[in-house]
């Protein structure tokens, strides 16, 4: 894989890794290989029990340029991994981020 | 606290009225806190002129990281001293660009010898 | 079923019995319907790869249980005929011809069923269905291979032709250029921006050109990667020139009110040359 690749993937990882330990209350992070849409892929879910992010849209919403102020890291994690999901409610939230191996 | 823990993460090096901070990679967030003590405690005490902040070492830069950099060259440039980031890798650097983390307001330079130049104040070569 | 008799019941008793013949037949209809391509191939190895598929059928068919071509017992007929069409890939061969090769098999193995089962009819189908439905199978399976192996050499290719459409290219100590030409994908301009940041580190250039003469138009997005790239540069610790900017494509840049704050931007690749020297502390002089 290109360094470029695996960098990104791995700033993806942390950004969101920092979100489940400081929004989330801690929580659990797993690794996998898995196989969807016709594609190898490397997964990374997080999952936590926190209090959930209310407005998911907004939170995702730090543009280009305005990441510096505040954000959460979502937006940018969701542009650094190849597919990204979110879950989240009162009971806590689930972030899926998926890298493109195949 | 000892001398070996307080230098945990970052060693502060002196060159002349300049300062070389190295980041290493394993740096948690009580590390951070305390090298921003130690960097600005450092400045005043030597009254350095100019601090060069090493991220070559840093294989991967979140947002968390990139404002920590952000931060500790604004609290330099408030205590007078020009401050330079240099050793940004190629993947670091554009997957900083995709976080929206330009640190616009950072002087950058490519490598050791490059800030150096610039701290003295002559960029030709 | 797989029970082996003197009656040759089965389909691997026939293929054992009359090897040779079967092996030479196949090589004649191969011939008869043009798959021997002898430019390609020799007759020699015609006869081996043909030799060694027979054989590995062979084997498979002595595994206990029903034919399943995912069982273990084909795993070596498949790494043959994977071998075997990507050779035919790398020489130029066509899909036809690589599944018909295999295809070709089944006139001689129907022969002999039919010679050894004349008298019970009933058999002869079972064992012609059976081998019928190996061929089909192993059939399918070589047209597979043959287009993964085919997609693979057009992922290379594609991966080469954008090494080539990005080159950068030192044109002063301290300085490297780029020149682009032609479309920018997103794809492309993610390449343009690793190689012209590779560059930078190697050749330890303070200054980048990025010089888009050669790009026919300009787009929100690709003035997106354009930004985006003169941002990381900086990050590096150079500075990122575009130069060959049209007046169309600055009418463009503004009307679709995108903003370029903190990028330098040229006409032409001469004065985005002189902006670099200027800054690097070089003077230009006329004779």
């Amino acid at each position: 894989m290109r360094q470029i690749r695996i960098t990104r993937f791995s700033t993806a990882i942390s950004e969101i890794a920092r979100n489940t330990v400081t929004h989330g209350g801690g929580g659990m992070m797993e690794l996998a290989h898995e196989a969807f849409d016709g594609r190898r892929w490397l997964t990374a879910t997080f999952t936590d029990s926190g209090a959930g992010i209310a407005d998911i849209e907004q939170a995702m919403s730090d543009g280009f340029s305005t990441a510096k102020s505040l954000g959460l890291g979502l937006g940018g994690a969701k542009r650094l991994a190849d597919a990204f999901e979110i879950e989240s409610t009162p009971q806590g939230t689930t972030v899926k981020l998926a890298c493109r191996l195949t | 606290m000892s001398r070996h823990g307080a230098d945990r993460g970052a060693p502060i090096l002196a060159l002349g009225r300049n300062l070389v901070v190295s980041i290493r990679d394993d740096l948690d967030d009580q590390a951070i806190v305390e090298l921003q003590d130690r960097l600005t405690e450092e400045i005043s005490r030597r009254r350095a002129e100019g601090v060069i902040i090493d991220v070559s070492r840093l294989d991967v830069v979140d947002t968390f990281a990139g404002r920590m950099i952000g931060a500790l060259a604004k609290m330099s440039r408030i205590l007078d001293a020009r401050t330079v980031v240099v050793g940004v890798r190629p993947a670091v650097a554009m997957t900083l660009v995709e976080l929206g983390m330009t640190l616009g307001e950072v002087e950058t330079a490519l490598n050791l010898d490059r800030a150096l130049e610039i701290l003295a104040g002559s960029k030709s070569r | 079923m797989t029970e082996e008799s003197n009656e040759l019941s089965t389909l691997v008793a026939v293929l054992r019995a009359d090897y040779d013949a079967i092996l030479d037949e196949w090589l004649a209809a191969q011939s008869d319907e043009g798959v021997r391509r002898t430019e390609l191939f020799s007759e020699r190895e015609i006869r081996d790869q043909s030799r060694s598929v027979l054989s590995a059928i062979q084997d498979a068919l002595t595994g206990n249980g029903e034919f399943r071509l995912e069982s273990e017992d084909w795993e070596p007929v498949k790494d043959l005929l994977k071998t075997i069409s990507q050779e035919r890939v790398d020489r130029g061969g066509t899909i036809e011809e690589s599944t018909r090769f295999i295809l070709t098999l089944k006139q001689p193995m129907f022969e002999h069923l039919k010679r050894h089962f004349r008298s019970r009819i009933e058999d002869l189908l079972d064992e012609i269905w059976l081998s019928s439905r190996i061929i089909d199978q192993l059939g399918m399976y070589t047209m597979r291979v043959f287009l993964e192996e085919r997609d693979a050499v057009i992922r290379r290719q594609q991966a080469e032709m954008m090494d080539l459409s990005t080159p950068v290219v030192q044109v002063w100590d301290g300085i490297v250029a780029l020149p682009l030409i032609g479309t920018l994908d997103s794809e492309r301009a993610q390449m343009v921006m690793e190689n012209v940041l590779e560059a930078i580190v190697e050749r330890e250039a303070l200054i980048a050109i990025i010089d888009i003469t050669g790009v026919p138009a300009v787009d929100t997005l690709v003035a997106q990667h354009l930004i985006k790239t003169a941002a990381a540069i900086r990050l590096m610790g150079a500075e990122c020139v575009i130069s060959g900017i049209s007046p169309r494509i600055a009418q463009t840049i503004v009307h679709l009110g995108v903003d370029m704050p903190e990028v330098v931007t040229r006409g032409s690749l001469e004065s985005a040359l002189q902006y670099a020297f200027q800054t690097i502390g070089l003077t230009v002089r006329g004779k």
